[in-house]
């Protein structure tokens, strides 16, 4: 295999500069949201009152954008440059890198005035501002920042993969650059969308140059990007359990075309399908509600495969070193090496949290669960578990390799205990959220009685349950943020880049898979298939629009 | 592009339960009327709500036997009206718009859950079999007393 060749190279130290800025940011994020987490699962429980004028709903529009958008936005770009960086040509080209250090500053710039911005109360409308709340335009004007910031950094992973193409024809992409390319594609496409929103809608009407916003459209576009946005997130993770993980554990990966596959599907079938969260709204018809629910669930197909892949990938490995019997593979994984134990966590606690989207958005039944408690416990499992603890375990040994340090064994079982102690606070934390939820206990809501309802009473219990997994939880990302400073300052030294290659007897990639303008206008296709009917019914709405409101 | 005997039936097997799972589904919403609420197509001025009929009526009308009409509006932070009475096993068609922002209107303990939107009209509707009283929550952030928003109705 070609990718043989690009191994065991020494990681550019100038790159790494770009890879740790992006780290820290992302877990500079991580630690003030999680401050932000800790309190709101104090104040749900009734714990505590917050003090000087604090709101619950800064808060929690904090907590939200640094984690849903900055704690995973920067993480995954700094990861996907580095694997850039490290599989096409070792280096990134000068212009690649100015671009990425471009990008970072228009996303800092963004970021460092959203939160400023909901830090002093001017755009406490949660980090999904749903219109007629109005913010103060610089918040809108924040996020644009951080939208172009990445995009900018995706432009320069394009660039990169181009130049390599042109060098090395007729070879095969590296599969780690492959998939990064097709992570910033679906981004691209999927941002589109709030991008309208926030230029075309927000930012003039929050301004006051136009009066009134149309609610629906506003919403539509929100959602065209907001479930995007979660595979997103998940591609990365795939990334490293699909190329990382079968290095690590000292095996193969299954077979590199189906893994270029699943993530051509998945970015066919991410973006035609936000409709799946607004199934219980008006203003869209049952047709097309149901049509996009039928492409959220065509996901299940590239599920199953990276399901298939990587159980394959770990049986066999188990049958290589003598494992026999259904289970055997299991006694000969590495479960002391955090580089495995974390993201193998991971993606155990994604076989659970699969499930529960199944149900979320199947039709109908999203009445029982919508805006309850049940869907943050969901997305605490997905992007808070599943993807969190996978990019966890990507730290422990991408920060030394990019700084040219070591992952020591003292730093290894730290490791291995903060993600113990991720499982054991989530485990509390969004199994009571599940259960409360089912109850229908709303989700983003302050700590209420109901004037002393006793539905509402009988759901304190489980407030409290979310508290003390809070704490834990907690606990475990200040650990983390000591974990990725004490990284920085390992024993000088080489590590590995984790890189998988495909076993010996998997076939040739097809061609096709590197079409780029077959899987750009298939994706578009189906985009307008989901979406032109129900938008242009929305923008030629006589209905007069909403003024906004500053409503807290 | 080979596909290993296995995974051709792993895949067979999960990609047919996907599709019967689906059809179900489908056949529920189209076929039986199962459909998420307020799939309606029914609109109005966000800034005339209290003008616009029926809203400029809000309350429980009676349409038929045993069947009312709830017209209901939703603004920061509560529910026109305030309080209802319901009579034991009547069949409740609720017809809410919002005066403000987005507000959501959900009854824990039953299927009632949907999103209430300035400038469309929400429908649901549910049959109340058991008597009690019932608590109307807002459960979609609409500022800063959200967590106060509710009202009761009491069927008996
Ligand atoms: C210390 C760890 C954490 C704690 C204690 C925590 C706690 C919470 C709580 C209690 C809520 C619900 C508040 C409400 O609906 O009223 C919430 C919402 C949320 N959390 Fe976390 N969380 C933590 C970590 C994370 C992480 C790592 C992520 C993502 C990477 C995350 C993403 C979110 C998102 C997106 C929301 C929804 C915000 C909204 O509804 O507007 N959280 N969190
Ligand atoms: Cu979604
Ligand atoms: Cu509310």
């Amino acid at each position: 295999m070609d990718l043989n060749r690009t191994n065991h190279h020494r990681f550019d130290l100038k790159d790494g500069k770009l890879v740790v800025a992006h780290i820290l940011v992302a877990f500079i994020a991580l630690l003030i949201g999680g401050i932000a987490g800790l309190l709101q699962t104090m104040v749900k429980s009734g714990t505590v009152k917050l003090p000087y004028g604090i709101g619950y709903y800064e808060l929690l529009t904090a907590h939200g954008i640094l984690m849903a958008i900055v704690f995973t936005t920067y993480f995954i770009i700094g990861f996907l440059y580095s694997g850039v960086s490290y599989t096409l040509g070792g280096k990134l080209l000068p212009i690649v890198h100015r671009m990425s250090w471009l990008g970072f500053a228009f996303m800092t710039a963004g970021t460092v005035l959203g939160v400023i911005m909901v830090l002093t109360g001017k755009a406490s409308v949660l980090y999904t501002f749903y219109a007629p709340l109005k913010a103060s335009p610089y918040f809108y004007i924040g996020l644009a920042l951080l939208v172009v910031g990445s995009w900018i950094s995706g432009w320069g992973i394009f660039w990169q993969y181009k130049y390599w193409k042109q060098t090395h024809q007729g070879k095969l992409t590296p599969l780690f650059a492959f998939m990064s390319v097709v992570t910033f594609l679906m981004w691209q496409i999927a941002t589109i969308g709030v991008a309208a929103e926030v230029l075309i809608q927000l930012i003039p009407w929050s301004f006051g140059w136009v009066e009134t916003i149309n609610v629906m459209l506003s919403r539509t576009l929100f959602w065209y990007f907001g479930h995007p946005l979660v595979y997103f997130w998940l591609m990365p993770a795939y990334i490293c359990w699909y190329v990382i993980i079968p290095k690590i554990i000292g095996g193969k990966i299954y077979s590199d075309a189906l893994a270029r596959l699943s993530f051509i599907l998945l970015l066919l079938f991410s973006i035609p399908v936000g409709f799946h969260h607004q199934l219980m709204e008006p203003g869209i018809s049952s047709f097309w509600k149901y049509l996009q629910v039928v492409l959220t669930f065509m996901v299940v197909i590239p599920s199953l495969m990276t399901a298939f892949s990587l159980f394959a990938t770990f049986e066999l490995n188990g049958r290589a070193k003598g494992a026999k019997g259904l289970f055997g593979w299991v006694k000969v994984m590495p479960w002391k090496d955090v580089r495995f134990f974390a993201p193998f966590m991971g993606m155990l606690i994604f076989i659970p949290a699969g499930a529960g989207g199944l149900i979320n958005a199947s039709n109908q039944m999203n009445a029982v669960v919508h805006n309850t408690l049940w869907v943050t416990g969901h997305f605490h499992l997905t992007v808070a578990t599943s993807v969190a603890l996978t990019f966890f375990g990507i730290t422990y040994w991408l920060l030394p390799v990019v700084t040219g340090r070591v992952l020591t064994p003292r730093m290894n079982k730290l490791g291995i205990i903060q993600t113990i102690i991720w499982c054991v606070g989530m485990f509390f934390m969004s199994g009571a959220m599940h259960l409360v939820g089912l109850f229908g206990a709303p989700r983003r809501t302050a700590f209420t009685t109901y004037e002393g309802n006793a539905d509402a009473a009988a759901w304190m219990p489980y407030y409290v349950f979310m508290a003390i997994g809070g704490t834990v939880l907690f606990i475990g990302v200040l650990l983390m943020v000591y974990n990725v400073f004490a990284l920085l300052r390992a024993p000088k030294g080489v590590e590995e880049y984790p890189l998988g290659e495909a076993m010996e007897s998997a076939e040739a990639t097809p061609a096709y898979l590197d079409h780029w303008r077959l899987w750009i206008s298939l994706s578009v296709l189906l985009i307008l298939v989901a979406y032109t009917i129900p938008l242009m019914d929305m923008i030629t709405s006589t209905t007069p629009g909403s003024k906004g409101f500053i409503t807290w | 592009m080979h596909i290993h005997k296995l995974e051709k039936i792993w895949l067979t097997i999960g990609i047919t339960m996907l599709f019967v799972f689906l059809a179900i589904l489908g056949v529920s919403a189209f076929a039986m009327g199962v459909k998420p609420p307020s799939e309606h197509h029914h609109q109005l001025d966000p800034a005339k709500v209290q003008e616009t009929a029926p809203f400029d009526n809000p309350g429980l009308h009676q349409i038929g036997d045993n069947e009312y009409e709830a017209v209901m509006t939703a603004f920061t932070f509560g529910y026109a009206p305030d309080k209802m009475e319901i009579p034991l096993g009547a069949t409740v068609n609720f017809t809410v718009t919002s005066q403000d922002v987005v507000h959501g209107f959900a009854i824990p303990g039953t299927n009632v859950n949907m999103m209430i939107v300035p400038g469309e009209v929400s429908h649901v509707t549910h049959t109340f079999t058991k008597p009690g009283e019932y608590l109307i929550l807002c459960n979609e952030y609409c500022g800063g007393a959200h967590e106060y928003m509710k009202t009761t109705i009491t069927v008996r």
